[in-house]
């Protein structure tokens, strides 16, 4: 009993770790009554103080999801990131996120270069009459731009200059397209994707070296784990899907298993090395789904192609119906695989944090400890259950992702010996 | 009000993917009772299934994400 206590205190404390992660000083931002406006300045901008508005659990779980140029421990406690900034009026820009001197919500103090930090994300200011090297900055604001969407203002001795996101290559349908710089920072993700890439190589080097130096031996320790994950992967999925020539494409397969379990694991981890929501984006799965579909198309052999464009056996006009949507599936495959990933993963954590969220929304943004402390109790069961489907769910989808990767793959290059046989 | 109708359209989307994977599920299950010793490739394949439907629920619940 003592145990089962131990392990609900310790969850709930690691719980409320990742939303003071996100959620900062909310908790004692009691004087909502006098600070709906917030500071004026000239020029019609205003000072936007994140620290007064009331809590929103939505706000705290779409940053949460959101890749950050810092790790946020507590409070105004920061692991400094690397920032690799590239402007082509300015060149390019190194330092540690810790220059920019962060507080309370990944505000920045600080502005480097033009380079400010705003919601834990870098952001430029594209206006050249803003000074270069290391200034202070007041604070942030927001306006309402063209199309409803959102920019972001850092005021500087009373005057507002817009901030520019960084480039992305979407034209603009999820960040804001070609921007005046380019971010090539070490941010949360390729931190966690980094960590992950080590830690695979540590653990396959290992469990390698293990079947050289233990060789007709059983299996031992780590070694009996991956060998279990591994047949499991070759025998239930590469065998079946890929027929005999598996062999090829296997060490494709087992990258891609592995490498989404270690960040979806790495993921559930609430503080420091994890947190990073790294299969909950869409640019990481998006590559990983392009990889899957240049293997499968790459390796297609005639009878795939022949089935995509003039599927034998069908009468003429059937096959100008089919080969459309053919062509279209070739494109949905990947994109299927791409959004499962990003959606699973996204909404876990969402859920998360919403969860944990019931807290601070029960205790009335710490207001009431009454009310914290039943939120608490509620939040802390439905935490704990949701993270063990999560625990489910990142080894369902990486293994759902592997499976689907092989049979497209296993479609590709399967031989046809009689006419028969269409899918 | 898209807001809204882009609501209701995820919850349709939620809906129509429970009822398919429900259905997946339940097949799977009464084929595992008459044939237990096909339970892992029924396994996997009901995997396989529900990730297939799992990926029409999801475009349209993306889709309502972004007009929503």
């Amino acid at each position: 009993m003592n145990k089962i206590l131990i392990c609900l205190f310790s969850f709930l404390l690691m719980s409320i770790a990742v939303v003071a992660q996100d959620h900062g000083d909310d908790s004692h931002g009691a004087e909502t009554e006098h600070a709906e406006e917030g500071e004026h300045h000239e020029g019609g901008c205003h000072c936007h103080d994140a620290s007064k508005d009331e809590f929103d659990p939505g706000e705290t779980a779409f940053h949460h999801i959101m890749d950050a140029n810092a790790f946020h421990v507590y409070g105004d406690i920061y692991i400094p990131l690397p920032c690799m900034l590239y402007a082509p009026e300015h060149g390019w820009s190194f330092f540690l996120s810790n220059k920019f001197e962060l507080h309370s919500h990944g505000d920045g103090h600080k502005a480097i270069d033009g380079y400010v930090m705003h919601h834990g994300e870098v952001m430029r200011v594209k206006d050249a009459s803003f000074p270069k090297g290391e200034v202070a900055v007041e604070c942030f604001g927001v306006r309402d731009g063209e199309d409803d969407k959102e920019i972001f203002q850092v005021i500087y001795k009373d005057e507002c200059y817009d901030l520019d996101k960084k480039s992305t290559w979407d034209g603009g349908m999820l960040g804001g397209g070609i921007t005046s710089y380019y971010d090539f920072s070490v941010t949360k993700n390729v931190f966690t994707m980094l960590l992950s890439l080590v830690l695979l190589f540590l653990l396959f080097r290992s469990v390698a070296k293990a079947y050289v130096t233990r060789a007709g031996k059983a299996p031992k320790g780590i070694q009996s784990l991956i060998e279990t994950i591994f047949v499991f992967i070759r025998d239930e999925v590469a065998i079946p899907f890929l027929g005999p020539k598996y062999e090829k494409y296997l060490p494709f397969l087992m990258s891609i298993f592995f490498f989404i379990l270690g960040l979806n694991l790495i993921g559930q981890i609430p503080f420091f090395p994890g947190s990073g929501n790294v299969t909950g984006n869409l640019a990481v799965t998006m590559v990983l789904a392009l990889f899957a579909f240049l293997v499968t198309n790459l390796s297609g052999n005639r009878n795939y192609w022949a089935h995509i464009f003039w599927m034998p056996g069908v009468p003429a006009w059937v096959k100008t119906i089919l080969t459309p949507v053919e062509v279209m599936g070739l494109v949905i495959k990947p994109l299927t695989l791409m959004l499962r990933l990003f959606a699973n993963i996204t909404a876990g954590h969402i859920v998360i944090i919403i969860f944990v969220s019931l807290i601070f929304v029960f205790g009335d943004a710490g207001e009431s400890i009454g009310g914290s402390i039943l939120g608490g109790f509620i939040a802390v069961p439905l935490t704990l259950f949701m993270m063990s489907i999560e625990l489910l769910v990142a080894f369902i989808q990486a293994f759902v992702f592997c499976i689907l990767t092989a049979s497209y793959i296993g479609a590709a290059i399967e031989e046809h010996h009689h006419e028969a046989e269409h899918h | 009000m898209t807001g809204t109708l882009a609501a209701i359209g995820a919850g349709l989307a939620v809906i129509g993917a429970g009822i398919g994977i429900g259905n997946v599920g339940s097949s799977a299950m009464e084929a595992i009772a008459r044939q237990p010793d096909a339970a892992g490739d029924i396994r996997s394949n009901m995997i396989l299934m529900a990730a297939l439907v799992e990926g029409a629920a999801l475009i349209a619940i993306i889709l309502s994400f972004f007009v929503g």
